[in-house]
C-alpha cells in the first residue's frame, strides 16, 4: 500500500473517530446510513402492507360485521395510546436535536421519556388485551361474538364468524405493531446506552438519527391502524 | 490468446483476503465481503445437493407408474422439501449472494459493501434460517407444497408447517438484508468516476434484484406468519369456515413469489451480460436497453402475480389483465436475448468454458421464455397450468436459466475468487454434460404436461401411458446429477492444485479486474478512479502498435 | 404403439380443437423465433470466432433495431394474447341450458350428483353432444377438477361454487385428475368421465334408484321447515323464492346482486351477508348443519322452482315480485 494513502487515512480516522473503514468520508458514512433506513421502511411499509390489504378486502365483504366488531374494542384506550404515541414522536424530535446541538442532559432525558411512553403504550396495549380475553373475543376454541347489534343496521346482529376474522386482523396488526414497539425500545436501550457513555457529538449523532426515523415509522403504523380498527362505525 | 494467461511469477508474499488471517473465527466473524461470499458459497452449495438429492429420489419414483419407491407421504415432503430448500436456500441467494457478495463492492470499486456487520448478520440469518429447515426435515417434514396453500397447510396437513414457515421467514430477512446492502451500495459507494451509465450490467442486474427482494420479499414474510398464526392460535385470516378467502392467500403469496422468479433469473442475465462481451471482445449493443430492460423486468414483474392463477377462482376480467401483462414482461426479456445475440456480431468470439455456459443459458433460457408464452395464454393456460408443463417451463427458468448463469460465473470469476485456474477441458466438457442432461430431463416433461400428466403425482398407475417420458426424464436427471457434481470436485481440485491465475486471466473489462487476484481485503490498494467507459474492450484490446488496416 | 406412448392429447371436446389450434400457432411461432435466436447465435460463434489478427468492430448499438425487435415481438404477443383470451371466454362462459352436474370434492375423491339423481363417485357419465356445466365445491381443501381431453381445469374452492363447462365430441373413457395437490392421496384422486352416446346416456341416467335432485332439495326444504317462511303462495318472513334464480334481487343496503347459485348458497348458510330489501334479519345460518351435497339439493331445488315459468317472464315477474316484497314487508 503506497505510503501518501496510508498517511491519509490515518489523519482521516484521527479526524473522525467514529468513521468505518470502508467509507471515503463521514458523509458517505451517514448518507448510507440513511438511505438504508429508508430502504428498510420501504420494507417494513410492504411487511404491514399485507395485513392492510387482507383488512380492505374483508371490511369490504363484511363491512357491518367489522363495524360491530370495532365497537367492542374501548376506544378510550385507542385515544390514549395515540396521544402518546404522538407524544413520544415530538419527544424523539428533541432528542434529536439535543444530539445535533451537543445538549446531552437533554438527549439522555428526551430518551428516557421517548421509552416511557413507550413503556406506556405497551402497558394500555395488555390491558387492551387483557379486555378482549376476558370477553372472549380472542379468536379460537373460546371465541364467543353472539347477539351483537350491527351499529348502523339496527335490528341485525353481527355474523361470529365474520367477527373473528376482524379480531384475527386485530390481533395480528396491532400484535406485529407491539413488535415493532417492542423493537424500538430495544433500540432506544442501545441508544441511551451511546448516551450515556457520550458517544453522540454534534458531527457524528447517526444513530440517533435513523433510530428517530423508525421510531416515526411505528408511530406513523399506529396513526393508521387506531381508526381502521377502533373509529370504523362509531357514532355519537 | 487460445488460453487463459498464466504468469509463473511466486506470489507468495503477497497478503490477500484469504490468507489475510487464518482460524475458524476470521471467517465466522468476518466483515469481509469476500469472506461472507465465500461463506455463502459453501452453504448453498450444501443446500444445493440436499435438494439435488430430493429431485433425484422424485425421478426414481417417478421412473414406474406405480409408487413402489416411497410411501405417498414421504413423496410428497420430497417434492415440497426439494421446492423449498431449492427456491428459498439455493436459488434466492445463489448469484447475489455469492457473486454478487464477492464482485458488487468491487465492481463499483468501493472497499465493502455499505454495511458489513449487516452483511454477517445476513448469513446468519440464512444458517438460522437453514438449520431451523433441517431440523425440520429431520424430524419429520413438511408436506405442503412450496407453495403452501391454504387451507391446508393451515387446518389439514398434519406436518410441520409452522417449522418450516419459521425457517423461510428468517432466510426471507436474509434475503432483504442482502438487497439493502446492495441498494445502498450501489447509490451511496461508487468510485470517483464511476456514474451510473459506467455501471457494468451485472450491478444493474443487481440493482433490479435488490428492489424485489426489499418490496417483495416482506409481503411472503408476512403472509407465512399469517398462516402459522392461523394453524398454532387458531386466528382466521384465510379459513372459509369463518367466510375468510384461501383466494386472498394465493394473490399475497404469488405477489412475492412471482417477483421471487426475477431475483432468481436477473442476477444470472447479469451474469451473461458480463460474459459475452468479454469472450466476443466487445462492448455489450444496446447498454441503456439492457439496463433499463432489467428495471423494467423488476417493476413489471410485481403486476403479473395472478397469472398463477388462471384457474383459481379469479374473474374472467382480471386474468384478461394479467395475462396482458405477462406479455408486458415478456418484452424486455426478449429485448435482452436480442442484445446479447447482436454483442456475437462480428465479435472475436473465444469458446471458453464461461462463453460454452453463457450459450447454453441462452439456449435454455430461450426456450424457458417462449414457453412462458404458452402459459400468459389465457385458453392454454387452463389446460397446462399445475401440470408438467410447468414444471418444465419453470425449470428451463430457473435451473436451465439461473443455474447455467450461475455456473458460468462461477467458471467466469473462480479466478479472481480463488487465484487458481479451473482446469479447462473439464470444465466444457461439464458445461456440455450439463447442457445434455437438463434437456433430456425436462424437455419430455413439456411433453407430458401437454399430454395433461398433473404435478405433484406419486402415483400414475391409473395412466401408464406417460411412462416412456417419463423414465427419459429420469435418465435426464442422472446425468444431468453428473454435470453438477464434476464442477464441484474440479473446483476443490484447483483450489490446492491449480494453476495460479493472474489478476485478469481473461483480460476482461471491469474493476474487479484491475486489482490483483485474489484480490487484498479493502480490494484496491489504491482507491479506483474511473475514467473510461464499461465493456470498453477496443481499448483493452488496443495493440502497443496500431493496427489500423486489419480494423478498416 | 401410440396408446402405450402417445405425443398429442386426445381431443374429446368442442374446446380441445380450439386450444390445440392455439397450442399449434404457438409451436409455429415460438419455434420460428427460437429458430432464429439459435441460428443466429451459432452463426455468429462460428462465422466470428477468434481468428489471429482480426480484431472485434465495436458496435454501439442501434435503437433502429432496438424498436424493431420490441415491436414486432409486441405486436405478435397481443396476437396470442386476444386469441388465449377468446378461447378463454369461451372456456369460462357456460351457455345457458347446459345440464347441470354438481361435484363435491374432498380428501381425495369427487362425489359427483346429476340434477337427474343419479350420484357416483370418481366418475361422471355425460352424453356426447350436449353441454354439461359443473358446479362445484370442496368440503376440505382446495381441488381442482382436470379433464386434459376436454382442455378444461377449474379450481375447487371450499365455502363456494366454482363452475366448469364442456361438450364432449366423442364417445369413451377419459381420464379425470385432481391437479391442485390436496395431499396424501393427491394422485389417487383421479377418476374416469364416461362419455356416453344420447340413447345410452338416456338409459344410464334413469336408471339410478334416486329421483330427481330438485326433489331430495324439496325434501330437505321441508324437513328444515324453510317453507314456514319461504311460502310458494304468498309472500312470508321470507322472500318468495319461485322465480328468484338468475335474476336481479335487490339487497337491504341498496345494492342489487343477480341470484346465481353462489347467492343461494351463501343466503343459505350466511342469511345476513346479503339480504333482501324489506326483510328482516330472521333467518338463522344453516352453515354446519348441512352437508354440501344438502347444500347442493337445496340449491337445485330453488333452481327447479325457479325455471318453470317461461324464459321472457321472468325478468318481469322478478321484478313486480320485489316491488310485491317490498310493499308486503311495509305492511308488515
Amino acid at each position: 500500500m503506497p505510503e501518501s494513502t496510508l498517511m491519509g487515512e490515518h489523519r482521516q480516522e484521527q479526524l473522525h473517530p467514529e468513521l468505518l473503514h470502508h467509507f471515503a468520508d463521514p458523509e458517505q458514512q451517514r448518507n448510507s446510513a440513511s438511505l438504508g433506513m429508508w430502504v428498510f421502511l420501504g420494507t417494513e411499509i410492504m411487511f404491514f402492507g399485507g395485513m392492510f390489504c387482507a383488512y380492505l378486502i374483508y371490511r369490504h365483504w363484511y363491512f357491518g360485521d367489522f363495524g360491530a366488531a370495532s365497537k367492542s374494542i374501548d376506544a378510550t384506550l385507542g385515544a390514549t395510546n395515540t396521544a402518546v404515541l404522538i407524544c413520544s414522536s415530538l419527544t424523539v424530535v428533541l432528542a434529536v436535536w439535543a444530539a445535533q446541538t451537543a445538549r446531552r442532559a437533554l438527549l439522555i432525558s428526551m430518551l428516557v421519556v421517548t421509552m416511557l411512553f413507550g413503556l406506556a403504550f405497551l402497558g394500555i396495549k395488555g390491558k387492551e388485551y387483557y379486555d378482549k380475553f376476558e370477553e372472549h373475543h380472542v379468536p379460537g376454541a373460546s371465541f364467543s361474538f353472539n347477539n351483537v347489534p350491527i351499529p348502523s343496521h339496527p335490528g341485525e346482529y353481527a355474523n361470529p364468524r365474520h367477527a373473528q376474522i376482524f379480531f384475527s386482523l386485530y390481533f395480528m396488526m396491532t400484535g406485529i405493531h407491539a413488535l415493532h414497539m417492542i423493537i424500538g425500545l430495544g433500540i432506544f436501550s442501545c441508544l441511551l446506552y451511546m448516551a450515556c457513555k457520550g458517544h453522540f457529538t454534534p458531527e457524528y449523532h447517526t444513530p440517533v438519527e435513523i433510530g428517530g426515523l423508525y421510531w416515526h415509522f411505528v408511530d406513523i403504523i399506529w396513526i393508521y391502524l387506531f381508526p381502521l380498527l377502533y373509529l370504523i362505525d362509531r357514532h355519537p | 490468446m487460445g488460453m487463459p494467461t498464466v504468469v509463473p511469477q511466486q506470489r507468495f508474499e503477497r497478503e490477500t483476503y484469504l490468507n489475510k488471517e487464518y482460524g475458524i473465527w476470521s471467517w465466522l466473524l468476518t466483515t469481509d465481503h469476500k469472506r461472507i461470499a465465500l461463506l455463502y458459497l459453501i452453504s448453498i452449495t450444501f443446500f444445493f445437493f440436499i435438494g439435488g438429492f430430493f429431485a433425484l429420489l422424485i425421478r426414481l419414483e417417478l421412473l414406474t407408474p406405480a409408487g413402489d419407491l416411497v410411501q405417498a407421504d414421504t413423496y410428497n415432503k420430497l417434492f415440497t422439501q426439494h421446492g423449498m430448500v431449492m427456491v428459498f436456500f439455493f436459488l434466492i441467494p445463489s448469484i447475489p449472494a455469492t457473486l454478487g457478495n464477492f464482485l458488487v463492492p468491487m465492481m463499483v470499486g468501493a472497499k465493502d459493501l455499505a454495511f458489513p456487520r449487516i452483511n454477517l448478520l445476513s448469513w446468519y440469518l440464512y444458517i438460522i434460517g437453514g438449520i431451523i429447515m433441517l431440523h425440520c426435515m429431520l424430524t419429520g417434514g413438511v408436506d405442503t407444497g412450496w407453495t403452501f396453500y391454504v387451507p391446508f397447510s393451515s387446518n389439514f396437513t398434519n406436518t410441520k408447517f409452522v417449522e418450516a414457515g419459521i425457517a423461510i421467514f428468517i432466510a426471507g430477512f436474509s434475503s432483504i438484508l442482502t438487497g439493502l446492502n446492495f441498494v445502498v451500495t450501489i447509490h451511496r459507494m461508487r468510485a470517483p468516476g464511476m456514474t451510473w451509465s459506467r455501471l457494468p450490467l451485472f450491478i444493474w442486474a443487481h440493482y433490479a434484484t435488490s428492489i424485489i427482494q426489499l418490496l417483495g420479499t416482506p409481503v411472503v414474510a408476512i403472509t407465512i406468519v399469517l398462516v402459522a398464526c392461523e394453524r398454532a392460535l387458531h386466528l382466521g385470516i384465510f379459513d372459509p369456515k369463518l367466510g375468510g378467502d384461501p383466494v386472498l392467500f394465493q394473490h399475497l403469496f404469488w405477489f412475492y413469489s412471482h417477483p421471487a422468479v426475477y431475483i432468481m433469473i436477473l442476477p444470472a442475465m447479469g451474469v451473461v451480460t458480463e460474459i459475452i462481451p468479454c469472450f466476443s471482445r466487445k462492448r455489450i449493443f444496446g447498454y441503456q436497453f439492457v439496463a433499463l430492460s432489467s428495471i423494467a423486468i423488476a417493476v413489471f414483474g410485481f403486476l403479473v402475480w395472478a397469472h398463477h392463477m388462471f384457474v383459481a377462482g379469479i374473474s374472467v376480467y382480471s386474468a384478461l389483465v394479467f395475462s396482458f401483462l405477462s406479455y408486458a414482461v415478456a418484452l424486455p426479456s426478449a429485448i435482452k436475448v436480442f442484445n446479447w445475440t447482436a454483442t456475437l456480431y462480428k465479435g472475436s468470439i473465444r469458446y471458453d468454458a464461461p462463453m460454452l455456459y453463457a450459450f447454453g443459458f441462452l439456449g435454455l433460457f430461450t426456450i424457458g421464455g417462449l414457453s412462458g408464452l404458452f402459459l400468459a395464454a389465457l385458453g392454454i393456460n387452463v389446460h397446462v397450468t399445475d401440470t408438467y408443463f410447468v414444471v418444465a417451463h419453470f425449470h428451463y427458468i430457473m435451473v436451465g436459466g439461473a443455474v447455467m448463469g450461475y455456473l458460468g460465473g462461477m467458471h467466469f470469476w473462480w479466478p479472481k475468487i480463488s487465484g487458481k485456474l479451473y482446469p479447462e477441458g473439464w470444465a466444457r466438457l461439464a458445461a456440455l454434460i450439463v447442457f445434455i442432461g437438463f434437456n433430456l430431463t425436462f424437455f419430455p416433461q413439456f411433453v407430458l404436461g401437454y399430454l395433461g400428466m398433473p404435478r405433484r403425482y406419486y402415483d400414475y398407475s391409473h395412466m401408464p401411458e406417460f411412462q416412456v417420458l417419463n423414465v427419459l426424464s429420469t435418465a435426464g436427471a442422472t446425468v444431468l446429477g453428473v454435470g453438477y457434481l464434476l464442477p464441484m470436485v474440479y473446483f476443490l481440485w484447483s483450489m490446492r492444485y491449480g494453476k495460479p491465475a493472474s489478476d485478469n486471466p481473461w483480460n476482461a473489462a471491469g474493476l474487479e479486474w484491475k486489482t490483483a487476484s485474489p484480490p487484498p481485503t479493502f480490494n484496491f490498494d489504491e482507491e479506483p478512479v474511473v475514467t473510461w467507459e464499461a465493456y470498453n474492450y477496443d481499448e483493452l484490446d488496443a495493440p502497443p502498435q496500431a493496427q489500423e488496416v486489419t480494423v478498416a | 404403439m401410440l396408446n402405450d406412448f402417445p405425443l398429442w392429447p386426445q381431443q374429446a371436446s368442442t374446446l380441445a380443437h380450439r386450444v390445440d389450434a392455439l397450442y399449434i400457432f404457438l409451436l409455429i411461432i415460438t419455434g420460428m423465433m427460437a429458430l432464429l435466436v439459435c441460428t443466429l447465435v451459432i452463426y455468429f460463434a462460428a462465422r466470428f470466432r477468434k481468428r489471429a489478427g482480426v480484431r472485434a468492430e465495436q458496435i454501439e448499438g442501434s435503437n433502429a433495431l432496438e424498436i424493431t425487435w420490441s415491436v414486432i415481438p409486441f405486436c405478435i404477443f397481443m396476437v396470442i394474447f386476444a386469441w388465449g383470451a377468446v378461447v378463454y371466454f369461451s372456456q369460462r362462459t357456460p351457455p345457458a341450458d347446459a345440464t347441470e352436474v354438481y361435484v363435491v370434492a374432498k380428501q381425495w375423491m369427487w362425489k359427483v350428483e346429476h340434477a337427474e339423481g343419479q350420484r357416483e363417485i370418481n366418475e361422471l357419465h355425460v352424453p356426447v353432444g350436449r353441454d354439461v356445466k359443473l358446479i362445484m365445491t370442496s368440503q376440505d381443501v382446495i381441488h381442482s377438477f382436470y379433464i386434459p381431453a376436454f382442455r378444461v381445469k377449474q379450481d375447487v374452492l371450499p365455502g363456494r361454487y366454482t363452475v366448469e363447462w364442456f361438450r364432449a365430441t366423442k364417445p369413451g373413457t377419459y381420464h379425470l385428475f385432481c391437479a391442485e395437490y390436496c395431499g396424501t392421496q393427491h394422485s389417487g384422486m383421479v377418476g374416469n368421465i364416461v362419455v356416453l352416446e344420447p340413447a345410452q346416456y338416456e338409459a344410464w341416467i334413469n336408471a339410478g334408484p334416486n329421483g330427481p335432485l330438485s326433489d331430495s332439495g324439496e325434501k330437505v326444504f321441508a324437513e328444515l321447515g324453510c317453507s314456514t317462511c319461504h311460502r310458494s303462495d304468498v309472500q312470508g318472513r321470507g322472500p318468495n323464492l319461485q322465480g328468484v334464480f338468475g335474476n336481479p334481487v335487490e339487497l337491504e343496503d341498496g345494492r342489487t346482486v343477480t341470484a346465481d347459485e353462489n347467492y343461494l348458497r351463501e343466503s343459505i348458510l350466511d342469511p345476513g351477508a346479503k339480504r333482501v330489501k324489506g326483510f328482516k334479519p330472521i333467518m338463522p345460518t344453516f352453515q354446519g348443519l348441512l352437508t354440501e351435497e344438502q347444500v347442493n339439493e337445496l340449491v337445485a331445488y330453488i333452481k327447479s322452482i325457479s325455471s318453470k315459468p317461461a324464459g321472457v317472464k321472468t325478468t318481469a315477474s322478478a321484478a313486480s315480485q320485489t316491488q310485491a316484497q317490498r310493499n308486503g314487508s311495509q305492511v308488515q
